[in-house]
């Protein structure tokens, strides 16, 4: 376990506001280069893309951790496939408004997942859903529930939790919780 | 990069029991940097073995200088919430470190009208608030309404009454979900939309919303502020773990 983690078997719940409600014919989910080129997919385009299961271990900046989840979802290395970029970071944005940063390679290479299922059912809507970002080797808050779209750009951008005193990387491992640490 | 939150060595001035089963602890802090209403802090406890674990605690109240208050809820089972009421005793060392959170903070230079719903010990982090307001001696109208099981179960009690007089332009409801006291006019139930409707804000006051509790009850809270036409942006929520506390 990370340090100053403690295991839950619940799923607590951190989200900065209400629970948005997105119906599934007008989701989509866009990544946008530095240059201005998008690539969308509708909800059911992202059904229709390789799915993976992985499970893994989620920690929360709030302490718990949680062991060996399973979830279902999109690689982003499968969704990154065609977008040309040479982007060194990544802006997470939500329905809601959230907004997460992330260097892009924190986001390829099988360690990112856009999914769209938890523990073999889809995903509660206060948990992300329809879809969330996974990012399981950084604290959860980058894992940016309700995800509409990533942008990609050549300089680091604050997210939401970052630019109010969360840590710009969030390694839990090196215990990343706030801006400083 | 800012400078990191320091880690500090708090001890036990003074305590409170706010019910049966919460106290009110307010700890020295030499070196207390200050806060805003409605930040909270890290506690982290270690044992002579070395083992230690952390858990987050609003601030319940402004700064006084280097001393600071929180109020902790015993849950039933619970590593350190249980270590803290029960246990934890005048000078003590507790470490601490704060203040955390910047996006559910109230500021007293803010005149726009404000809503705060509290489920259970979700009302800590809004009575630093109240007591910000008063402290500041701002204007903004202010409307808590606090869910409680029953009388027996609310924080603060004598202050928020007085508050409700005194703090002009402060309006307080106490929503019981169990048992009411003699004389209540609501029957005792779970909050919904008439509750937020009749004792809140009228979405084109456009108030800005702090909805601070458990999480079931934050969820629901939420998500009736949304469908009464409140602007989501304008609604921050804190959740506090799955039940109680
Ligand atoms: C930002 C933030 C601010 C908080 N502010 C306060 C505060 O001002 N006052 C306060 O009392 N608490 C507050 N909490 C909750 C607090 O951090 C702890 O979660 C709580 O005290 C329980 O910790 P524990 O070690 O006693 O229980 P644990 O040992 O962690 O848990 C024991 C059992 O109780 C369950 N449990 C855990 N948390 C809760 C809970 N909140 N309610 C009911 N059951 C629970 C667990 O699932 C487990 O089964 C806050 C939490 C957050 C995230």
């Amino acid at each position: 376990m990370p340090p100053g983690q403690y295991l839950t078997e619940d799923f607590p719940v951190l989200s900065a506001g209400p629970t948005p409600n997105i119906p599934l014919d007008r989701w989509e989910f866009v990544i946008a280069s530095e240059d201005g080129r998008e690539y969308r997919w509708t909800w059911d385009e992202l059904l229709e893309l390789p799915a993976e299961e992985p499970t893994v271990d989620i920690h929360c900046v709030t302490k718990w951790s949680k062991l060996e989840t399973t979830w279902r979802g999109v690689s982003l290395d499968v969704l990154m496939e065609d977008v040309e970029t040479t982007a060194d970071f990544a802006l997470a944005h939500s329905y809601g408004g959230y907004t997460t940063n992330l260097p892009l390679e924190d986001l390829l290479d099988g360690k990112a997942w856009i999914v769209y299922e938890f523990e073999g059912s889809e995903l509660a809507p206060q948990h992300g859903g329809p879809a969330r970002l996974l990012v399981p080797h950084l604290y959860f808050w980058k894992s940016a529930k309700w995800v509409r779209g990533i942008q990609l750009q050549e300089f680091d951008e604050l997210g939401f939790w970052e630019s109010v005193g969360y840590h710009d990387y969030g390694d839990p491992w090196r215990e990343q919780r706030y801006q400083g640490d | 990069m800012s400078a990191r939150i320091e880690w500090r060595v708090a001890t036990l001035a003074e305590f409170r029991n706010e019910t049966a089963t919460a106290r009110t602890l307010l700890l020295d802090v030499p070196g207390w940097p200050g806060h805003l209403a409605g930040q909270h802090v890290d506690v982290r406890l270690t044992d002579a073995d070395g083992y230690s674990t952390q858990r987050s605690y609003s601030l319940g109240a402004p700064a006084d200088g280097e001393r600071v208050e929180l109020t902790v809820q015993k849950v039933p089972g619970g590593e350190v919430s249980e270590y803290l009421t029960d246990v934890y005793s005048i000078g003590d060392p507790i470490e601490l470190r704060g203040p955390v959170g910047g996006w559910f903070v109230w500021h007293p230079s803010r005149t726009a009208p404000v809503l705060l719903v509290a489920g259970g010990s979700g009302i800590v982090p809004l009575m630093a608030m109240v007591r910000a307001r008063r402290q500041a001696r701002s204007r903004a109208p202010f409307r808590l309404i606090y869910s409680v099981r029953s009388p027996a179960d609310q924080y603060f009690s004598s202050e928020l009454r007085r508050s409700a007089v005194d703090d002009s332009g402060l309006d307080v409801t106490t929503v019981y979900t169990r048992s009411a006291p003699p004389g209540a006019t609501r029957e005792p139930g779970r909050i919904g939309g008439a509750d937020l409707e009749r004792y809140g804000w009228p979405p084109q006051f456009e108030p800005t919303c702090f909805v601070c509790g458990p999480t079931g009850f934050v969820e629901k809270v939420a998500n009736t502020l949304v469908g009464l036409g409140h602007d989501p942006r304008r609604i921050r929520t804190e959740r506090f773990g799955p039940t109680g506390g």
